[in-house]
Protein backbone atom coordinates (compact mmCIF):
# COMPACT_ATOMS: atom_id res chain seq x y z
CA UNK A 1 0.00 0.00 0.00
CA UNK A 2 1.24 3.47 -0.89
CA UNK A 3 1.89 5.58 2.19
CA UNK A 4 0.84 9.20 2.15
CA UNK A 5 2.35 9.96 5.53
CA UNK A 6 5.17 8.22 7.35
CA UNK A 7 6.22 9.47 10.75
CA UNK A 8 9.52 8.40 12.29
CA UNK A 9 10.87 9.03 15.78
CA UNK A 10 8.76 12.11 16.23
CA UNK A 11 9.40 14.08 19.41
CA UNK A 12 7.87 17.26 20.70
CA UNK A 13 8.02 18.88 24.10
CA UNK A 14 6.59 22.07 25.52
CA UNK A 15 9.19 23.25 28.02
CA UNK A 16 9.84 20.32 30.30
CA UNK A 17 6.68 18.50 29.23
CA UNK A 18 7.36 15.71 26.73
CA UNK A 19 4.15 15.58 24.75
CA UNK A 20 5.26 13.31 21.91
CA UNK A 21 7.88 10.74 22.82
CA UNK A 22 9.14 8.83 19.84
CA UNK A 23 6.03 8.40 17.73
CA UNK A 24 6.16 6.04 14.71
CA UNK A 25 3.17 5.97 12.49
CA UNK A 26 2.11 5.70 8.90
CA UNK A 27 -0.99 6.45 6.89
CA UNK A 28 -1.82 4.73 3.63
CA UNK A 29 -3.99 6.07 0.84
CA UNK A 30 -7.75 5.73 1.51
CA UNK A 31 -7.20 4.78 5.13
CA UNK A 32 -9.51 6.09 7.81
CA UNK A 33 -7.59 6.17 11.03
CA UNK A 34 -9.10 6.97 14.37
CA UNK A 35 -6.75 8.22 17.02
CA UNK A 36 -8.03 7.52 20.51
CA UNK A 37 -6.61 8.10 23.95
CA UNK A 38 -7.30 10.04 27.10
CA UNK A 39 -7.05 13.80 27.26
CA UNK A 40 -3.48 15.11 27.33
CA UNK A 41 -1.98 12.07 25.64
CA UNK A 42 -0.72 14.15 22.70
CA UNK A 43 -3.32 13.41 20.01
CA UNK A 44 -3.90 17.02 19.02
CA UNK A 45 -0.20 17.75 19.05
CA UNK A 46 0.42 14.84 16.67
CA UNK A 47 -2.22 16.13 14.24
CA UNK A 48 -0.90 19.66 14.50
CA UNK A 49 2.61 18.44 13.71
CA UNK A 50 1.31 16.74 10.57
CA UNK A 51 0.14 20.02 9.09
CA UNK A 52 2.94 21.99 10.71
CA UNK A 53 0.84 24.13 13.00
CA UNK A 54 3.32 22.78 15.52
CA UNK A 55 7.00 22.29 14.72
CA UNK A 56 8.36 19.02 16.15
CA UNK A 57 11.67 18.97 18.01
CA UNK A 58 13.06 15.99 16.15
CA UNK A 59 12.13 13.07 13.93
CA UNK A 60 10.76 12.90 10.42
CA UNK A 61 7.39 13.41 8.83
CA UNK A 62 7.43 12.10 5.30
CA UNK A 63 4.68 13.26 3.01
CA UNK A 64 4.98 11.17 -0.15
CA UNK A 65 8.61 10.38 0.71
CA UNK A 66 9.43 14.08 1.16
CA UNK A 67 10.43 15.13 4.69
CA UNK A 68 8.29 18.16 5.47
CA UNK A 69 10.54 19.13 8.36
CA UNK A 70 13.29 20.08 5.95
CA UNK A 71 13.77 23.79 5.62
CA UNK A 72 13.37 23.75 1.86
CA UNK A 73 9.72 22.68 1.68
CA UNK A 74 6.89 25.12 1.03
CA UNK A 75 4.95 25.06 4.30
CA UNK A 76 1.84 26.72 2.90
CA UNK A 77 1.69 24.37 -0.05
CA UNK A 78 1.95 21.43 2.30
CA UNK A 79 -0.79 22.78 4.55
CA UNK A 80 -3.14 23.24 1.64
CA UNK A 81 -2.73 19.54 0.83
CA UNK A 82 -3.47 18.49 4.40
CA UNK A 83 -6.83 19.76 5.57
CA UNK A 84 -7.72 20.30 9.20
CA UNK A 85 -11.08 20.33 10.93
CA UNK A 86 -11.02 21.76 14.43
CA UNK A 87 -13.03 21.04 17.53
CA UNK A 88 -14.03 24.69 17.74
CA UNK A 89 -14.86 24.96 13.99
CA UNK A 90 -12.90 28.18 13.50
CA UNK A 91 -14.97 29.42 10.58
CA UNK A 92 -13.83 32.87 9.50
CA UNK A 93 -16.38 34.98 11.31
CA UNK A 94 -15.97 37.97 8.96
CA UNK A 95 -17.00 35.93 5.89
CA UNK A 96 -20.13 34.26 4.66
CA UNK A 97 -20.29 30.49 4.49
CA UNK A 98 -19.62 30.67 0.76
CA UNK A 99 -16.62 32.94 1.17
CA UNK A 100 -15.26 30.67 3.89
CA UNK A 101 -15.21 27.95 1.25
CA UNK A 102 -13.82 30.17 -1.51
CA UNK A 103 -11.06 32.20 0.10
CA UNK A 104 -8.49 29.39 0.18
CA UNK A 105 -9.23 28.38 -3.39
CA UNK A 106 -8.85 31.96 -4.58
CA UNK A 107 -5.84 33.05 -2.56
CA UNK A 108 -3.91 29.84 -1.99
CA UNK A 109 -4.70 27.69 -5.01
CA UNK A 110 -5.15 30.61 -7.38
CA UNK A 111 -8.39 29.28 -8.85
CA UNK A 112 -10.73 31.68 -10.61
CA UNK A 113 -13.86 32.96 -8.97
CA UNK A 114 -16.28 30.95 -11.03
CA UNK A 115 -14.74 27.54 -10.47
CA UNK A 116 -14.12 28.30 -6.80
CA UNK A 117 -17.75 29.17 -6.33
CA UNK A 118 -18.90 26.08 -8.15
CA UNK A 119 -16.70 23.83 -6.06
CA UNK A 120 -17.77 25.57 -2.86
CA UNK A 121 -21.44 25.10 -3.71
CA UNK A 122 -20.87 21.45 -4.62
CA UNK A 123 -19.28 20.68 -1.28
CA UNK A 124 -21.80 22.76 0.65
CA UNK A 125 -24.52 20.75 -1.03
CA UNK A 126 -22.72 17.59 -0.09
CA UNK A 127 -22.68 18.52 3.61
CA UNK A 128 -26.25 19.81 3.39
CA UNK A 129 -25.36 23.46 3.93
CA UNK A 130 -25.95 24.95 0.48
CA UNK A 131 -29.02 26.81 1.70
CA UNK A 132 -26.81 28.70 4.14
CA UNK A 133 -24.26 29.86 1.58
CA UNK A 134 -24.94 33.51 2.32
CA UNK A 135 -25.25 33.21 6.09
CA UNK A 136 -22.52 34.25 8.49
CA UNK A 137 -21.05 31.73 10.93
CA UNK A 138 -22.69 33.52 13.86
CA UNK A 139 -26.08 32.58 12.47
CA UNK A 140 -25.36 28.85 12.45
CA UNK A 141 -25.58 26.12 15.06
CA UNK A 142 -22.48 24.20 16.08
CA UNK A 143 -23.31 21.22 13.92
CA UNK A 144 -23.93 23.46 10.91
CA UNK A 145 -20.66 25.28 11.49
CA UNK A 146 -18.75 22.04 11.64
CA UNK A 147 -20.28 20.83 8.39
CA UNK A 148 -19.26 24.10 6.73
CA UNK A 149 -15.77 23.67 8.18
CA UNK A 150 -15.60 20.25 6.56
CA UNK A 151 -16.75 21.71 3.24
CA UNK A 152 -14.15 24.47 3.54
CA UNK A 153 -11.43 21.87 4.02
CA UNK A 154 -12.70 19.72 1.13
CA UNK A 155 -12.67 22.68 -1.25
CA UNK A 156 -8.88 22.63 -1.09
CA UNK A 157 -8.89 19.07 -2.51
CA UNK A 158 -6.71 17.81 0.32
CA UNK A 159 -4.94 14.47 0.04
CA UNK A 160 -5.61 13.81 3.68
CA UNK A 161 -8.03 15.41 6.10
CA UNK A 162 -7.27 15.70 9.81
CA UNK A 163 -10.12 15.93 12.31
CA UNK A 164 -9.42 17.00 15.87
CA UNK A 165 -12.41 15.97 17.99
CA UNK A 166 -14.86 17.33 15.44
CA UNK A 167 -17.93 16.50 17.51
CA UNK A 168 -16.70 17.22 21.03
CA UNK A 169 -18.02 20.79 21.14
CA UNK A 170 -21.44 19.88 19.74
CA UNK A 171 -24.77 19.45 21.42
CA UNK A 172 -25.61 15.72 21.40
CA UNK A 173 -28.41 16.07 18.85
CA UNK A 174 -26.01 17.51 16.28
CA UNK A 175 -23.28 14.94 16.56
CA UNK A 176 -25.08 12.55 14.21
CA UNK A 177 -25.23 15.00 11.29
CA UNK A 178 -21.50 15.62 11.43
CA UNK A 179 -20.64 11.94 11.83
CA UNK A 180 -22.86 11.12 8.84
CA UNK A 181 -20.91 13.53 6.67
CA UNK A 182 -17.65 12.00 7.85
CA UNK A 183 -18.96 8.50 7.15
CA UNK A 184 -19.85 9.49 3.60
CA UNK A 185 -16.36 10.88 3.05
CA UNK A 186 -14.81 7.73 4.48
CA UNK A 187 -16.87 5.54 2.18
CA UNK A 188 -15.78 7.62 -0.80
CA UNK A 189 -12.18 6.81 -0.01
CA UNK A 190 -10.96 10.09 1.46
CA UNK A 191 -7.86 9.56 3.57
CA UNK A 192 -8.68 10.70 7.08
CA UNK A 193 -7.11 10.83 10.52
CA UNK A 194 -9.76 11.40 13.15
CA UNK A 195 -9.14 12.14 16.80
CA UNK A 196 -12.38 11.22 18.49
CA UNK A 197 -14.10 9.90 21.56
CA UNK A 198 -16.94 8.53 19.42
CA UNK A 199 -16.16 4.85 19.81
CA UNK A 200 -19.04 3.88 17.53
CA UNK A 201 -17.42 5.81 14.69
CA UNK A 202 -14.04 4.28 15.47
CA UNK A 203 -15.47 0.78 15.45
CA UNK A 204 -17.77 1.06 12.45
CA UNK A 205 -16.05 3.46 10.10
CA UNK A 206 -12.31 3.40 10.61
CA UNK A 207 -9.96 1.01 8.92
CA UNK A 208 -7.43 1.29 11.74
CA UNK A 209 -7.54 2.38 15.35
CA UNK A 210 -4.51 3.92 17.00
CA UNK A 211 -4.39 4.18 20.76
CA UNK A 212 -2.11 6.84 22.22
CA UNK A 213 -1.09 7.27 25.80
CA UNK A 214 1.41 9.67 27.36
CA UNK A 215 2.98 10.66 24.06
CA UNK A 216 3.48 7.23 22.55
CA UNK A 217 1.42 4.94 20.38
CA UNK A 218 0.64 2.02 22.63
CA UNK A 219 -1.29 -0.15 20.25
CA UNK A 220 -2.79 -0.06 16.80
CA UNK A 221 -4.78 -2.37 14.60
CA UNK A 222 -8.07 -2.91 12.85
CA UNK A 223 -11.08 -1.94 14.97
CA UNK A 224 -12.19 -5.54 15.36
CA UNK A 225 -8.90 -6.37 17.02
CA UNK A 226 -8.59 -3.27 19.19
CA UNK A 227 -12.15 -3.35 20.44
CA UNK A 228 -12.59 -7.06 20.97
CA UNK A 229 -9.10 -8.25 21.70
CA UNK A 230 -6.75 -5.47 22.87
CA UNK A 231 -3.28 -6.69 23.75
CA UNK A 232 -1.94 -3.95 25.99
CA UNK A 233 -3.13 -3.44 29.58
CA UNK A 234 -3.31 0.33 29.05
CA UNK A 235 -5.56 -0.12 26.01
CA UNK A 236 -7.82 -2.47 27.94
CA UNK A 237 -8.04 -0.06 30.82
CA UNK A 238 -8.86 2.89 28.53
CA UNK A 239 -11.49 0.99 26.58
CA UNK A 240 -13.16 -0.39 29.68
CA UNK A 241 -13.73 3.20 30.76
CA UNK A 242 -15.29 4.11 27.43
CA UNK A 243 -17.19 1.00 26.53
CA UNK A 244 -18.30 0.11 30.06
CA UNK B 1 -41.84 92.52 23.96
CA UNK B 2 -39.12 93.67 21.57
CA UNK B 3 -38.08 96.30 24.03
CA UNK B 4 -37.87 93.73 26.76
CA UNK B 5 -35.62 91.48 24.71
CA UNK B 6 -33.17 94.16 23.73
CA UNK B 7 -33.05 95.48 27.27
CA UNK B 8 -32.23 92.04 28.57
CA UNK B 9 -29.70 91.45 25.79
CA UNK B 10 -27.02 93.67 27.23
CA UNK B 11 -26.65 91.55 30.32
CA UNK B 12 -27.97 88.19 29.12
CA UNK B 13 -25.02 85.97 28.24
CA UNK B 14 -27.06 83.65 26.13
CA UNK B 15 -28.61 86.36 24.00
CA UNK B 16 -25.29 88.04 23.47
CA UNK B 17 -23.87 84.73 22.37
CA UNK B 18 -26.71 84.32 19.90
CA UNK B 19 -26.02 87.78 18.52
CA UNK B 20 -22.35 87.05 18.15
CA UNK B 21 -23.13 83.80 16.41
CA UNK B 22 -25.48 85.52 13.95
CA UNK B 23 -23.07 88.30 13.25
CA UNK B 24 -19.96 86.16 12.81
CA UNK B 25 -21.46 82.97 11.51
CA UNK B 26 -19.36 82.88 8.35
CA UNK B 27 -16.18 83.17 10.43
CA UNK B 28 -17.33 80.38 12.74
CA UNK B 29 -18.38 78.32 9.77
CA UNK B 30 -14.96 78.71 8.21
CA UNK B 31 -13.41 77.49 11.45
CA UNK B 32 -15.76 74.51 11.58
CA UNK B 33 -14.79 73.54 8.05
CA UNK B 34 -11.09 73.66 8.84
CA UNK B 35 -11.60 71.75 12.10
CA UNK B 36 -13.53 69.02 10.31
CA UNK B 37 -11.09 68.93 7.43
CA UNK B 38 -8.00 68.46 9.55
CA UNK B 39 -9.57 66.15 12.11
CA UNK B 40 -11.23 63.90 9.53
CA UNK B 41 -8.26 63.60 7.18
CA UNK B 42 -5.94 63.30 10.17
CA UNK B 43 -8.03 60.45 11.56
CA UNK B 44 -8.24 58.60 8.25
CA UNK B 45 -4.53 58.92 7.49
CA UNK B 46 -3.78 58.12 11.13
CA UNK B 47 -5.83 54.93 10.79
CA UNK B 48 -3.86 53.91 7.72
CA UNK B 49 -0.60 54.58 9.55
CA UNK B 50 -1.93 52.59 12.51
CA UNK B 51 -2.92 49.65 10.30
CA UNK B 52 0.56 49.37 8.86
CA UNK B 53 2.47 50.05 12.08
CA UNK B 54 0.17 48.03 14.35
CA UNK B 55 -0.36 45.26 11.82
CA UNK B 56 3.35 44.69 11.30
CA UNK B 57 3.98 45.02 15.02
CA UNK B 58 1.52 42.18 15.66
CA UNK B 59 3.31 39.79 13.30
CA UNK B 60 5.44 37.72 15.63
CA UNK B 61 8.77 36.31 14.62
CA UNK B 62 8.37 32.72 13.46
CA UNK B 63 11.10 30.12 13.75
CA UNK B 64 10.87 29.44 10.02
CA UNK B 65 11.22 33.07 8.92
CA UNK B 66 14.25 33.69 6.72
CA UNK B 67 16.95 35.84 8.34
CA UNK B 68 16.10 39.12 6.53
CA UNK B 69 12.45 38.79 7.58
CA UNK B 70 13.49 38.20 11.18
CA UNK B 71 15.76 41.24 11.06
CA UNK B 72 13.02 43.38 9.55
CA UNK B 73 10.51 42.32 12.19
CA UNK B 74 12.99 43.06 15.00
CA UNK B 75 13.88 46.44 13.55
CA UNK B 76 10.22 47.27 13.05
CA UNK B 77 9.45 46.37 16.65
CA UNK B 78 12.10 48.78 17.92
CA UNK B 79 11.29 51.65 15.57
CA UNK B 80 7.54 51.37 16.05
CA UNK B 81 7.96 51.34 19.83
CA UNK B 82 9.98 54.55 19.66
CA UNK B 83 7.36 56.10 17.40
CA UNK B 84 4.41 55.09 19.56
CA UNK B 85 6.04 56.08 22.84
CA UNK B 86 7.21 59.45 21.53
CA UNK B 87 3.90 60.55 20.05
CA UNK B 88 1.74 59.23 22.86
CA UNK B 89 4.10 60.55 25.49
CA UNK B 90 4.32 64.18 24.42
CA UNK B 91 1.55 66.78 24.01
CA UNK B 92 0.32 67.32 20.47
CA UNK B 93 0.75 71.08 20.86
CA UNK B 94 4.47 70.56 21.52
CA UNK B 95 4.76 68.16 18.57
CA UNK B 96 2.97 70.69 16.40
CA UNK B 97 5.20 73.64 17.21
CA UNK B 98 8.37 71.53 17.07
CA UNK B 99 7.60 69.89 13.74
CA UNK B 100 5.99 72.87 12.05
CA UNK B 101 8.92 75.16 12.66
CA UNK B 102 11.47 72.36 12.59
CA UNK B 103 10.50 71.18 9.12
CA UNK B 104 9.52 74.56 7.69
CA UNK B 105 12.97 75.36 6.23
CA UNK B 106 12.85 72.08 4.31
CA UNK B 107 9.17 71.79 3.39
CA UNK B 108 8.13 75.44 3.25
CA UNK B 109 4.69 74.31 4.32
CA UNK B 110 1.49 76.13 5.13
CA UNK B 111 -0.26 75.65 8.48
CA UNK B 112 -3.08 73.46 7.13
CA UNK B 113 -0.99 70.75 5.46
CA UNK B 114 1.26 70.86 8.51
CA UNK B 115 -1.77 70.41 10.76
CA UNK B 116 -2.98 67.41 8.77
CA UNK B 117 0.48 65.90 8.93
CA UNK B 118 0.74 66.41 12.67
CA UNK B 119 -2.71 65.06 13.50
CA UNK B 120 -2.12 62.07 11.22
CA UNK B 121 1.18 61.11 12.73
CA UNK B 122 -0.08 61.73 16.26
CA UNK B 123 -3.28 59.76 15.69
CA UNK B 124 -1.26 57.02 13.97
CA UNK B 125 0.56 56.31 17.21
CA UNK B 126 -2.72 55.79 19.05
CA UNK B 127 -4.24 53.83 16.18
CA UNK B 128 -1.22 51.52 16.08
CA UNK B 129 -1.93 50.47 19.64
CA UNK B 130 -5.69 50.24 19.03
CA UNK B 131 -5.11 48.01 16.01
CA UNK B 132 -2.58 45.91 17.85
CA UNK B 133 -5.04 45.34 20.68
CA UNK B 134 -7.76 44.60 18.13
CA UNK B 135 -5.55 42.03 16.46
CA UNK B 136 -4.79 40.40 19.79
CA UNK B 137 -8.49 40.15 20.50
CA UNK B 138 -9.04 37.98 17.42
CA UNK B 139 -9.54 34.33 18.34
CA UNK B 140 -6.32 32.37 17.77
CA UNK B 141 -8.41 29.63 16.18
CA UNK B 142 -9.16 31.98 13.27
CA UNK B 143 -5.46 32.30 12.58
CA UNK B 144 -4.89 28.56 12.84
CA UNK B 145 -7.72 27.87 10.44
CA UNK B 146 -6.29 30.31 7.92
CA UNK B 147 -2.81 28.85 8.21
CA UNK B 148 -4.19 25.31 8.01
CA UNK B 149 -5.58 25.93 4.52
CA UNK B 150 -2.22 27.28 3.45
CA UNK B 151 -2.68 31.03 3.69
CA UNK B 152 0.55 32.97 4.25
CA UNK B 153 0.88 35.15 7.33
CA UNK B 154 0.30 38.24 5.20
CA UNK B 155 -2.86 36.76 3.63
CA UNK B 156 -4.09 35.68 7.05
CA UNK B 157 -3.58 39.20 8.31
CA UNK B 158 -5.22 40.82 5.31
CA UNK B 159 -8.28 38.61 4.84
CA UNK B 160 -9.02 37.18 8.28
CA UNK B 161 -7.39 39.05 11.13
CA UNK B 162 -7.52 42.70 10.01
CA UNK B 163 -11.22 42.80 9.11
CA UNK B 164 -12.09 41.34 12.50
CA UNK B 165 -9.59 43.53 14.33
CA UNK B 166 -11.00 46.66 12.71
CA UNK B 167 -14.52 45.64 13.57
CA UNK B 168 -13.57 44.82 17.17
CA UNK B 169 -11.80 48.12 17.63
CA UNK B 170 -14.27 50.28 15.73
CA UNK B 171 -15.48 52.08 18.89
CA UNK B 172 -11.91 53.07 19.77
CA UNK B 173 -11.16 54.09 16.19
CA UNK B 174 -14.27 56.28 16.13
CA UNK B 175 -13.35 57.74 19.47
CA UNK B 176 -10.06 58.96 18.00
CA UNK B 177 -12.06 61.03 15.51
CA UNK B 178 -14.08 62.63 18.30
CA UNK B 179 -10.90 63.33 20.25
CA UNK B 180 -9.37 64.91 17.14
CA UNK B 181 -12.33 67.21 16.60
CA UNK B 182 -11.64 68.63 20.05
CA UNK B 183 -7.88 68.36 20.21
CA UNK B 184 -7.26 69.89 16.82
CA UNK B 185 -7.88 73.15 18.67
CA UNK B 186 -4.29 73.06 19.91
CA UNK B 187 -3.17 73.63 16.33
CA UNK B 188 -4.07 77.29 16.74
CA UNK B 189 -0.52 77.36 18.12
CA UNK B 190 0.74 77.15 14.54
CA UNK B 191 -1.93 79.57 13.26
CA UNK B 192 -4.25 77.02 11.74
CA UNK B 193 -7.54 78.84 11.22
CA UNK B 194 -9.66 76.15 12.85
CA UNK B 195 -12.61 76.76 15.14
CA UNK B 196 -10.67 77.77 18.24
CA UNK B 197 -8.41 80.11 16.27
CA UNK B 198 -11.41 81.74 14.60
CA UNK B 199 -13.22 82.12 17.93
CA UNK B 200 -10.18 83.70 19.45
CA UNK B 201 -9.97 86.21 16.61
CA UNK B 202 -13.64 87.11 16.92
CA UNK B 203 -13.48 87.40 20.69
CA UNK B 204 -10.31 89.50 20.51
CA UNK B 205 -11.81 91.93 18.03
CA UNK B 206 -14.92 92.61 20.11
CA UNK B 207 -13.45 91.93 23.57
CA UNK B 208 -16.18 89.47 24.46
CA UNK B 209 -14.42 86.24 25.36
CA UNK B 210 -17.06 84.74 27.61
CA UNK B 211 -19.85 85.22 25.10
CA UNK B 212 -17.87 84.15 22.04
CA UNK B 213 -16.53 81.02 23.64
CA UNK B 214 -19.99 80.04 24.77
CA UNK B 215 -20.83 79.85 21.07
CA UNK B 216 -17.65 77.90 20.45
CA UNK B 217 -18.60 75.44 23.20
CA UNK B 218 -21.95 74.82 21.58
CA UNK B 219 -20.46 74.32 18.16
CA UNK B 220 -17.92 71.79 19.43
CA UNK B 221 -20.68 70.03 21.33
CA UNK B 222 -22.85 69.78 18.22
CA UNK B 223 -19.92 68.45 16.21
CA UNK B 224 -18.94 65.79 18.74
CA UNK B 225 -22.52 64.83 19.55
CA UNK B 226 -23.46 64.37 15.90
CA UNK B 227 -20.27 62.44 15.21
CA UNK B 228 -20.86 60.16 18.19
CA UNK B 229 -24.41 59.38 17.03
CA UNK B 230 -23.22 58.58 13.51
CA UNK B 231 -20.50 56.33 14.92
CA UNK B 232 -23.02 54.53 17.14
CA UNK B 233 -25.19 53.93 14.12
CA UNK B 234 -22.33 52.47 12.09
CA UNK B 235 -21.25 50.37 15.05
CA UNK B 236 -24.72 48.89 15.33
CA UNK B 237 -24.74 48.09 11.63
CA UNK B 238 -21.37 46.39 11.90
CA UNK B 239 -22.51 44.07 14.63
CA UNK B 240 -23.66 40.75 13.24
CA UNK B 241 -26.67 38.95 14.65
CA UNK B 242 -25.48 36.67 17.44
CA UNK B 243 -26.83 33.20 17.87
CA UNK B 244 -27.23 31.49 21.22
CA UNK B 245 -24.59 28.88 20.48
CA UNK B 246 -21.32 28.99 22.34
CA UNK B 247 -18.54 30.92 20.70
CA UNK B 248 -15.57 28.93 19.59
CA UNK B 249 -13.38 27.68 22.37
CA UNK B 250 -9.96 29.01 22.98
CA UNK B 251 -7.26 27.05 21.29
CA UNK B 252 -3.72 26.66 22.55
CA UNK B 253 -1.76 29.76 21.78
CA UNK B 254 0.27 29.38 18.66
CA UNK B 255 3.23 31.39 17.51
CA UNK B 256 2.45 31.70 13.87
CA UNK B 257 1.67 34.98 12.21
N1 LIG C 1 1.12 25.12 22.94
C1 LIG C 1 1.27 24.39 24.09
N2 LIG C 1 2.04 24.87 25.09
C2 LIG C 1 2.22 24.15 26.23
N3 LIG C 1 1.66 22.95 26.45
C3 LIG C 1 0.88 22.42 25.49
C4 LIG C 1 0.66 23.11 24.26
N4 LIG C 1 -0.16 22.34 23.50
C5 LIG C 1 -0.41 21.23 24.23
N5 LIG C 1 0.21 21.28 25.41
C6 LIG C 1 0.19 20.24 26.44
O1 LIG C 1 0.55 19.03 25.82
C7 LIG C 1 -0.18 17.95 26.35
C8 LIG C 1 -0.82 17.17 25.24
O2 LIG C 1 -1.78 17.98 24.63
P1 LIG C 1 -2.68 17.55 23.41
O3 LIG C 1 -1.81 17.17 22.29
O4 LIG C 1 -3.64 18.64 23.21
O5 LIG C 1 -3.39 16.25 23.99
P2 LIG C 1 -4.78 15.61 23.57
O6 LIG C 1 -5.21 16.22 22.30
O7 LIG C 1 -4.49 14.16 23.47
O8 LIG C 1 -5.72 15.89 24.68
C9 LIG C 1 -1.16 18.53 27.34
O9 LIG C 1 -0.66 18.35 28.64
C10 LIG C 1 -1.20 19.98 26.98
O10 LIG C 1 -1.47 20.77 28.09
MG1 LIG D 1 -6.89 17.38 21.88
Amino acid sequence: MENIITIKNLKKSFGSLDVLRDVQFSVGKNEVITLIGSSGSGKSTLLRCINLLEVPDSGEILFHEQNILEGSIDVNKHRSAVGMVFQSFNLFSNMTVLNNCMIGQLKVLGRDKESSQKKAMDFLTKVGMDKFAHSYPDQLSGGQKQRVAIARALCMDPEVLLFDEPTSALDPEMVGDVLDVMKTLANEGLTMIVVTHEMGFARDVSTRVVFMDKGVIVEEGPPSQIFTNPQQPRTKEFLSRYLG
Amino acid sequence: MNLLLSAAASDNLLLQAVNIFIKYKSLFWYGVKITLLISLTGTVIGLLVGLVVGGLRAMEIEPRDPAPVKLFKKLWAVLSTIYVEFFRGTPMIVQAVFMYYGLKPMLHWEPIPAAIFIISINTGSYMAEIIRAGIQSVDKGQIEAARSIGMTSIQTMRYVVMPQAIKNSFPSIGNEFVVNIKDSSVLNAISVTELYFQSNSIAGSIFKFKETFLVTCFIYLILTFTTTRILYYIEKRLRMPRSSFPASQTVNEVNHL
